[in-house]
C-alpha cells in the first residue's frame, strides 16, 4: 500500500529500562512485576523542596543511542521544563529537552515498499522523565475515580523523533522495527517489557491538515492504526471533507481512532531552562561512548555476508535480533556457515515464531549436532525439521535434550528410513492375499501387511508413516 | 550568644533548663515568630544529651528553622494553607547537617507565604512582629528566624534568602543576617520559590555564630546539582580585620529613596571600617536601575512553575470535594493560596508563556548576566575587595502600612536583590538605629570569599556597640 501522497512522521518514547536507577533519583527501575508506588522517594515523588540529581549513565545510554541513529551530538545539552497539569505528574512539570536537545540529524535505514533501501531521517533525539500512570476505574470517560501509580515517575525516557519520511503504515512498522533492533543491540533497551516503547504518529495526506495518532504501544498497533486513518482520511476527502489538524486515540480494541481533540485547545507549555540543573557539557564523554559502541544491524548483516559468504536475505534475517545473531556466529564457528545460516534464518526462526518463544529455547550445541547429522547424510531435511520441533516442544527447558538421541527414539535416521522401505517391500511382497483384498476395495486389508511392516521392523517404524509406505507402494505397484 | 551557648553547655550546664528556658519564653511571646513549635521533641533531645553529651560544632544548641526548609517529621507549611498539616518524610541536606553536629531543632518559624513578601504579613499565620516595636515589621521573608533570634527566642536560625529574605530582616531586627554564594549551601530540601536565586543562610546574633552556623551548612551536596565545594573554616578565619582592604561604594546605592538617617550610619560605618585600616573608594554598578524589573520577572517565572504542584491531591490542604480533576485543584488552590501568591503565579505564568517568554523572561536573564558584569568589575583584581551599602532604604515599617501597595513592597529590596541576582555574598550587621529602630550595613563580597565578607563584619562589630543592644519587646 505504497501511496505517494501519505505522509508519515513519527514520535518514539523509549524507555532506557537497562539502566538501574531512574533519570533524576536513585529509585529502581525494577518496577515492573511490583505493587502501585514502592519503586519511589521524595525526589521522584516531587515532594516539596527535592532537586534532580542526573543519573549519567542514563546519558551515556542516550549518546550511545543518538550515535547509532546517526545523529550529530550537540556539545552541550541541557534540560527545560516542560509545564502542564495532569495528576500523574507530581511536580506539574516535566524535565525535558527542548531547545538544545542531545542529538539532531540522524537516520535509520529500511526497507521501503518497492523492496528498495530508503533512508529515514531523524530530526532529534532527547531526553526526558516518564511521568507516573493513571489507573481508572473503568474506562476513561466513565470512571468513577482513577488511581495514580508512580512507579513509572522519572524513568528514563529517550523520545526519537522522526522527519515526515515514511509513506506507508508498513514502513511505519518497519521503521519501528528496525529502531527496536538497533535499541536492544545498544544493550540499552528490553522490548518484552510493558509501556518500554509508546509511539505517537502524525499522518496526513498530501494537501490535508495532519491527525496526531497518541500514545500506541505497539508496532503492530500503529500498522493498523495508520492504515485505519488513510482510509478515514481518504473517504473523508471523496465526501469533500477537509480533515482538521486534531489529535486522535487509537482504540486497540475497535481497531478505529477516535478524535480527543482538536487545534484551537492546543497547549502551552511555558518551556523554560531547569534551575536546578546546570548544562552538560557532553562533547568530550562522545569520544569514550563511541570506542563502546557495539557492532549495529547493518554494519553486522554487511560482515556476515562478506566472512561467511552467506545470502543478503539470510544475513539481514539473522542479524534483525541480537541474540539470533549471537546464536548464529557461535554456530558458525563450528558448522558450514551457509548451511548454519540457511537452517536458523529458513526453519528454526520459523518454528520459534510459530510458538511465540525466543532463541534462548534451543542451545548453538543442538544446532551443530543436527547440522552435522545433515551433512553427513545421516538425516534427512525432514527428519531434521522433526528434530526441531521435538526440541521446541519438550517440555520446559528443552536446551538440554540430546538431539541425536531425538533421531534414535523416533527412528528418524536415514539408514532406518531405508530398513523401514525395505521392511515394506517385503511386506507387500509377502502379503499377496492381503494385496489382492485391497485392490478388490477392502481398505482394511492395508492393517495386515502394515503389521507385517511394524513385525519385520519390530515395531521401530512408525505406524503412520508405514501406512503411508505402503500405500504409495501398492499404488507403485498398481501402475507397473 | 551562640558560642556563649555552647561554652556554657560545654562547662555542664544542662541542654533541658536551657531549652525549656526558650520555650516559656516562646510560649509567653507575642511576636509570631514560630508558627509551628516542636517542644516536647526538643526538650526530649536536650535530655538525652544531658543524659550524655555528644560532640559536634553545636552539640546541644538549639536552632530555630523557617518553615520553608524541609524537617522529617515537623510540619513545614512554607506560612500557606495549602500546606497546612504537610509533614516532610526527609530532612532538607542543612537539617541533617545540624543534626550531625549535635544541634536541637526547637521548631519553625513565620514567614511571608512561600517566601513572598518583604514584611512576614502575608503569613496564613498573621504577620510576626518587631521586636523593638511590636506595631512594625521584622522584615521578610524570613521575618519569623529574625524576630525569634532578635528576642532571644531562639540563640540562631536559618533562613532562606532570594531576594534579601535574610538580610532584610536582620536589618530590620538589629541582628546578623548572611547570604552565602550560591551554590555554597545545598538547597536540597528548601521549598523551592525561585530556585536560580535562593539561598539558605543564618541569622544570628553575633558575626562569629554566622560562620560558626556557615561551617556546618555549608558544602557540596551530591543531591543539589548546583552546589559547590567549600573550603570552610569560616569560623576559624573570622580575625584578621579589614587593615589593607579597599571597600568600594557603589554610587547607585546612596541618595534618592534613602532614609537620610540610613544614609548616615552607613557613611559613619564606613568612616569606621576606615578607621580600623580599609580604605574605600566609589564604585558603578551601572545595570543596578534593572535589577528589580529583572529579579522579580525571573522570581515570579520561577514560582510559577514550582508552586503548580500544590494541589491537595498527595498533601497538604484538603477540600470535600467530588468533582472534575480541574474544579477540585482549583477550589483548593483558590482556597489554600494568598493573595500575593496568586499575584506572582499569575504574573509569572504570564511572563512564560508563548510569545512573551523571549520579551521577559529571556530579557531578565540579559539583565542578569549585566549585573553580575557589574559585580565582577566592581569586584575585580585591582577593584574593591568589598562593597559596602545600606541593606535597606529605611528602617522597619509600621504593620499593615504597605501590604496594600505592593510595588512600594518590592522597591524596598532595591539593594538586595542585586546580589541574589549576581550570586555572590553578602552580609547585614547591625550599624546603628533611626528613631531606636535598627538599621543594617551591608558587605558584599567575591564568589565564594564569604571568610572576607566575615572578616569585615566581624572587625567592625567588634569596634561597634549596635549589636549589644537589647530590643524592647525582650523583658
Ligand atoms: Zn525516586
Amino acid at each position: 500500500m505504497a501511496e505517494k501522497d501519505v505522509i508519515i512522521g513519527l514520535e518514539v518514547h523509549v524507555q532506557l529500562n537497562k539502566l538501574n536507577s531512574k533519570l533524576f533519583c536513585g529509585c529502581s527501575t525494577d518496577y515492573h512485576d511490583s505493587p502501585p508506588n514502592t519503586h519511589t522517594c521524595p525526589v521522584c515523588l516531587g515532594l516539596p523542596g527535592t532537586l534532580p540529581v542526573v543519573n549519567k549513565r542514563a546519558v551515556e545510554y542516550a549518546i550511545r543511542v543518538a550515535l547509532a541513529l546517526n545523529c550529530a551530538i550537540q556539545g552541550e545539552t541541557l534540560f527545560y521544563r516542560k509545564n502542564y497539569y495532569y495528576p500523574d505528574l507530581p511536580k506539574a512539570f516535566q524535565i525535558t529537552q527542548y531547545d538544545f536537545p542531545l542529538g539532531l540529524g540522524g537516520s535509520i535505514l529500511i526497507k521501503g515498499e518497492d523492496g528498495e533501501e530508503r533512508r529515514i531521517r531523524i530530526t532529534r533525539v532527547h531526553m526526558e522523565e516518564d511521568p507516573g500512570r493513571l489507573v481508572h476505574a473503568g474506562t476513561i470517560d466513565r470512571a468513577k475515580y482513577s488511581m495514580v501509580d508512580y512507579n513509572r515517575c522519572g524513568m528514563a525516557l529517550l523520545e526519537v523523533v522522526t522527519e515526515p519520511d515514511l509513506r506507508s503504515p508498513k514502513e511505519a512498522r518497519s521503521f519501528l522495527d528496525k529502531l527496536r533492533n538497533i535499541l536492544e543491540y545498544l544493550d540499552v533497551f528490553d522490548g518484552n517489557l510493558e509501556g518500554a516503547m509508546r509511539i505517537d504518529s502524525n499522518i496526513s495526506l498530501v494537501g490535508g491538515e495532519r491527525a496526531e495518532v497518541k500514545n500506541i504501544s505497539s508496532h503492530k498497533g500503529v500498522e493498523k492504526a495508520l492504515a485505519y486513518e488513510i482510509t478515514r482520511q481518504r473517504s473523508a476527502r471523496r465526501r469533500g471533507v477537509a480533515q482538521v489538524q486534531e489529535t486522535r486515540h487509537y482504540d486497540e480494541l475497535r481497531g478505529i481512532t477516535v478524535t480527543i481533540r482538536t487545534k484551537e485547545e492546543a497547549h502551552d507549555y511555558r518551556y523554560f531552562p531547569e534551575p536546578d540543573l546546570v548544562p552538560m557539557r557532553i562533547a568530550d564523554w562522545v569520544p569514550r561512548v563511541e570506542a563502546k559502541l557495539p557492532e549495529l544491524p547493518d554494519a553486522k548483516r554487511e560482515r556476515f555476508v562478506a566472512e561467511y559468504g552467506i545470502a543478503d536475505d539470510h544475513a539481514k534475517s539473522l542479524t534483525s535480533e541480537i541474540r539470533v545473531a549471537n546464536f548464529y556466529e557461535v554456530v558458525a564457528e563450528r558448522a558450514p556457515p551457509r548451511l548454519a545460516a540457511a537452517w536458523i534464518a529458513d526453519v528454526l526462526k520459523g518454528e520459534l515464531n510459530y510458538r511465540d518463544v525466543t532463541i534462548e529455547r534451543f542451545s548453538p550445541d543442538q544446532m551443530v549436532v543436527i547440522l552435522d547429522l545433515i551433512e553427513g547424510g545421516k538425516i534427512t531435511e525432514k527428519g531434521a525439521v522433526e528434530v526441531i520441533r521435538t526440541i521446541l516442544d519438550g517440555p520446559g527447558e528443552t536446551t538440554e535434550a540430546d538431539p541425536a538421541a531425538i533421531v534414535a527414539t523416533k527412528g528418524l535416521s536415514r539408514v532406518e528410513d531405508d530398513a523401514v522401505m525395505a521392511a515394506v517391500r517385503a511386506a507387500v511382497e509377502e502379503s499377496s492375499q492381503a494385496v489382492a483384498d485391497y485392490r478388490a476395495g477392502n481398505e482394511k486389508a492395508i492393517n495386515f501387511i502394515v503389521g507385517v511392516v511394524m513385525k519385520k521392523t519390530r515395531g521401530r517404524a512408525d505406524p503412520g508413516e508405514a501406512n503411508r509406505l505402503v500405500r504409495e507402494a501398492l499404488e507403485g505397484a498398481g501402475r507397473a | 550568644m551562640l558560642r556563649m551557648l555552647k561554652e556554657r553547655l560545654e562547662a555542664g550546664a544542662s541542654a533541658e533548663e536551657e531549652v525549656s528556658a526558650l520555650f516559656s519564653k516562646i510560649n509567653k511571646s507575642r511576636l509570631n515568630a514560630y508558627n509551628v513549635l516542636s517542644e516536647e521533641a526538643a526538650l526530649e533531645r536536650a535530655r538525652e544529651y544531658d543524659r550524655s553529651p555528644w560532640g559536634g560544632l553545636l552539640a546541644g544548641v538549639p536552632i530555630a528553622i523557617k518553615s520553608s526548609i524541609s524537617t522529617k517529621g515537623i510540619e513545614t507549611n512554607c506560612s500557606s494553607r495549602i500546606l497546612t498539616g504537610y509533614i516532610p518524610p526527609y530532612d532538607a541536606t542543612v537539617i541533617e547537617r545540624l543534626k550531625e553536629e549535635g544541634a536541637i531543632i526547637i521548631g519553625k518559624t513565620n514567614m511571608d507565604e512561600f517566601a513572598m513578601g518583604t514584611s512576614t504579613e502575608t503569613s496564613c499565620f498573621g504577620p510576626t512582629k518587631n521586636p523593638w516595636d511590636a506595631d512594625r515589621v521584622p522584615g521578610g521573608s524570613s521575618g519569623g528566624s529574625a524576630a525569634a533570634v532578635a528576642a532571644g527566642e531562639a540563640p540562631c536560625a536559618l533562613g532562606s534568602d532570594t531576594g534579601g529574605s535574610i538580610r532584610c530582616p536582620a536589618s530590620f531586627c538589629g541582628i546578623v543576617g548572611l547570604k552565602p554564594t550560591y551554590g555554597l549551601v545545598s538547597r536540597y530540601g528548601l521549598v523551592s520559590y525561585a530556585n536560580s536565586l535562593e539561598q539558605i543562610g543564618p541569622l544570628t546574633l553575633s558575626v562569629e555564630d554566622a560562620a560558626l552556623v556557615l561551617d556546618v551548612i555549608a558544602g557540596h551536596d551530591p543531591r543539589d546539582s548546583t552546589s559547590a565545594r567549600s573550603e570552610g573554616g569560616y569560623f576559624a578565619r573570622i580575625e584578621g580585620g579589614v587593615d589593607g582592604l579597599t571597600l568600594g561604594v557603589p554610587q547607585e546605592y546612596f541618595g534618592e529613596g534613602v532614609d537620610p538617617l540610613v544614609e548616615k550610619a552607613v557613611w559613619d560605618a564606613i568612616s569606621k571600617l576606615e578607621g580600623l585600616g580599609a580604605s574605600w573608594k566609589k564604585v558603578s554598578l551601572p545595570h543596578t536601575r534593572y535589577a528589580l524589573a529583572a529579579y522579580y520577572i525571573i522570581a515570579m517565572s520561577e514560582a510559577s512553575s514550582n508552586l503548580a504542584r500544590f494541589d491537595g491531591l498527595r498533601y497538604g490542604l484538603r477540600l470535600g470535594a467530588d468533582q472534575d480533576w480541574h474544579t477540585t485543584f482549583s477550589d483548593i488552590r483558590a482556597a489554600g493560596f494568598g493573595p500575593e501568591v496568586k499575584r506572582r503565579i499569575l504574573l509569572g505564568t504570564y511572563a512564560l508563556s508563548a510569545g512573551y517568554y523571549g520579551r521577559y523572561y529571556l530579557k531578565a536573564l540579559k539583565v542578569r548576566t549585566l549585573i553580575k558584569q557589574d559585580f565582577e568589575r566592581a569586584l575585580s583584581a585591582g577593584g574593591a575587595d568589598l562593597l559596602v551599602t545600606p541593606t535597606m532604604p529605611f528602617p522597619a515599617f509600621r504593620i499593615g502600612e504597605r501590604i496594600e501597595d505592593p510595588l512600594s513592597l518590592y522597591m524596598a529590596d532595591v539593594f538586595t536583590v542585586p546580589i541574589n541576582l549576581a550570586g555572590v555574598p553578602a552580609i547585614s550587621v547591625p550599624c546603628g538605629f533611626a528613631d531606636g529602630l535598627p538599621i543594617g550595613l551591608q558587605i558584599i563580597g567575591r564568589h565564594f570569599d564569604e571568610a572576607a565578607v566575615l572578616r569585615a563584619a566581624k572587625a567592625y562589630e567588634g569596634a561597634t556597640p549596635y549589636h549589644e543592644a537589647v530590643p524592647k519587646e525582650v523583658v
